[in-house]
């Protein structure tokens, strides 16, 4: 299928300076085949993972997974057993790992905050007006130096859908630069505190067409994003293959142009860990295995946890679990 | 012109309400025809389906399963001629349908006789109702290929239980064929899944699986292989139903201890005032 072109590492710092240069290196891009993309996509999740492969891709999903918990009937108590759960998935086996970071809502940050302090698992907090992103640029940013000020460290944003879809690039990168500049901690008036995650949702179930998934995710990047995430997972279609194996292309071509290192969490409709191990084999056979990291590589999921569990003992006991054995969250 | 080939048949296995061969592809003979041989994840599959349809089936009303379960009789009956041509005698034929209609007949009975208001000291109303355990694993019976499988998925499902069960390995088209009717009869997908192949190469894993609650061993003839399911089926505390000591005669009243071995009782306290 049709790559994006790369030449030689270039500067493309100068992009965002007006609507017109950003629009046509946007529209320069080269359009994706979308036949070849999901033929592509669909032939990755054909392979067979087994045993020990297996093994090792289940541990690395979980400690991929962005353990999430979305809901207006959210409460403290829930998001400090979710995030309990985030440091030891299994109680019965303590060689699980734990998982990349609990994701909330900003106001129940500082609940998952308390349970999650000292632990390597990161602490994400979706914002700007999530899930939709209709709100005025002041009450965005706002809204993420809150979530910073309690104690994330990585912030999910959710990009103005109405603004891309009607040409206004410019002013969606805008808001991505200040929303980074409002992920800065000291910013935020916490000094000392590194500066938080950025992870810009895209949210391609309503973008219509892979030309704009790829154009979405360069103008994600431009602005300065740290991940690029399909979905809010509050709209029918999330997360699918072949957007994923877009964005992969554009995070391959983009650290090919800039040198920067940009990571993509695919989030919504995953639900088990066949799922989760095809979008593994589509990361390492797309991007390589600089991107089969926590680091660099997240899944946003809530069910998708208890699954992978559930086949993890299935491969230590050797007999088939059962979801009774697990939490329901 | 050329003489007409006829269609072959090949028995497949029967999960979620759809007749899928068998994941490994296998198959074996069985009187000259071919039959799908389960493994390991076809059970599997069949106790995902299986469980998948605990909450619609435990939760339609005792008066909708009956009338299901009737529907699955009238079915039988129109079924006959099949079952007769594949060698079942007729009178197994009617004896499997009447016993279809016995156990019917007790889906809106079994609270009634096996629950009931307990006397207790204080004022409070306690009351004891019976419920389905859940996902049942069954090894059906050689000896009695409709009547004896009748006789043991009828009683496992009439209280809402689903099941998962294991055709006689020597004598799977009758069971099948009962699948075919099953499938035909307002009976809710995954309600009974029908695998068929070797007892000894998937009960283990039916025993040993954490999400079946029960496991019916009526057609296991094998001491041994009988003890280690059992033993695997303790793992997870699941009630178990050991094979007969004996010969089985099928044709005798039944009686309920099949049904009630598959139950569990819930006690509610309810506050009576004064």
């Amino acid at each position: 299928m049709t790559a994006t072109t790369t030449s030689d590492r270039s500067d493309l710092s100068e992009l965002g300076r007006s609507e017109a240069t950003l629009r046509a290196f946007l529209h320069g891009l080269p359009g994706v085949d979308q036949v070849g993309a999901e033929q592509r996509a669909a032939q990755l999740g054909t392979r067979s993972i087994k045993t020990t492969a297996k093994a090792w891709a289940i541990d690395l999903a979980i400690r991929m997974v962005d353990l999430t918990t979305l809901e207006g009937a959210d409460t403290p108590g829930k998001v400090r057993a979710l995030s309990a759960k985030a440091l030891r998935p299994d109680p019965a086996d303590p060689s699980c790992p734990h998982v990349g970071a609990v994701c909330v809502y900003p106001s129940m940050v500082p609940y998952a905050a308390e349970v999650l302090r000292g632990s390597t698992v990161h602490l994400a907090s979706v914002a700007t007006a999530f899930p939709s992103g209709q709100a005025p640029l002041a009450v965005k940013t706002a809204d993420t130096r809150a979530a910073v000020a309690a104690g994330a460290d990585e912030i999910d944003m959710v990009i103005s859908r109405g603004a891309f879809l009607a040409g206004r690039y410019k002013e969606v990168f805008d808001e991505i630069v200040e929303v980074k500049a409002a992920c800065d901690g000291a910013a935020a008036g916490l000094p000392g505190s590194p500066r938080a995650h950025l992870k810009v949702i895209l949210e391609t179930g309503e973008l219509a067409t892979y030309d704009n998934v790829r154009r979405a995710s360069w103008l994600a990047m431009l602005a300065g994003a740290d991940f690029i995430k399909t979905s809010t997972g509050k709209v029918p279609v999330a997360a699918t293959p072949p957007v994923t194996l877009v964005m992969l292309e554009a995070v391959r071509d983009f650290r090919d142009t800039t040198g920067r290192q940009v990571g993509v969490k695919p989030a919504g409709g995953i639900r088990t860990t066949k799922d989760a191990i095809k979008y593994l084999v589509m990361v390492n056979e797309t991007v390589g295995p600089d991107w089969l990291d926590p680091d660099w590589f997240r899944f946003g999921a809530s069910t998708l946890l208890n699954d992978l569990l559930m086949q993890r003992t299935k491969l230590t006991t050797g007999t088939y679990s059962g979801p009774d054995y697990f939490t329901l969250d | 012109m050329s003489e007409r080939v006829a269609v072959r048949k090949t028995y497949k296995l029967f999960i979620g309400g759809k007749f899928p061969r068998s994941e490994s592809g296998r198959s074996y003979l069985v009187e000259q025809t071919n039959v799908a041989l389960a493994s390991r994840k076809d059970a599997r599959d069949a106790v995902v389906a299986a469980r998948a349809a605990v909450k619609g089936w435990s939760g339609a009303t005792a008066y909708n399963r009956g009338q299901i379960l009737y529907r699955v009789a009238e079915m039988l009956e129109g079924r006959r001629d099949q079952f007769t041509a594949l060698g079942v005698p007729a009178d197994e034929v009617d004896a499997a349908i009447d016993r279809w209609v016995w156990y019917a007949g007790w889906s809106d009975k079994l609270a009634q006789v096996y629950g009931g208001a307990n006397p207790v000291a204080g004022p409070y109303f306690n009351l004891s109702a019976p419920e389905p355990t859940g996902v049942v694993a069954v090894v059906a019976p050689a000896d009695s290929a409709l009547l004896g499988l009748v006789s043991v998925v009828a009683p496992a499902i009439v209280s809402g239980n689903t099941v998962v069960v294991l055709a006689a390995e020597e004598r799977p088209l009758a069971a099948i064929t009962l699948a075919e009717v099953l499938a035909t009869s307002d009976l809710p997908g995954g309600v009974v899944n029908l695998l068929t192949g070797r007892a000894a190469e998937v009960a283990p894993w039916l025993a040993s699986h954490a999400d079946v609650n029960a496991l019916d061993l009526t057609g296991v003839t094998d001491a041994d292989l009988a003890k280690s399911l059992e033993e695997a089926a303790a793992g997870t505390l699941k009630r178990v139903l050991r094979p007969p000591a004996g010969p089985v005669d099928w044709t005798a009243d039944p009686g309920t201890g099949r049904m009630t071995a598959l139950l569990e009782t819930k006690t509610v306290w309810h506050p009576k005032g004064s």
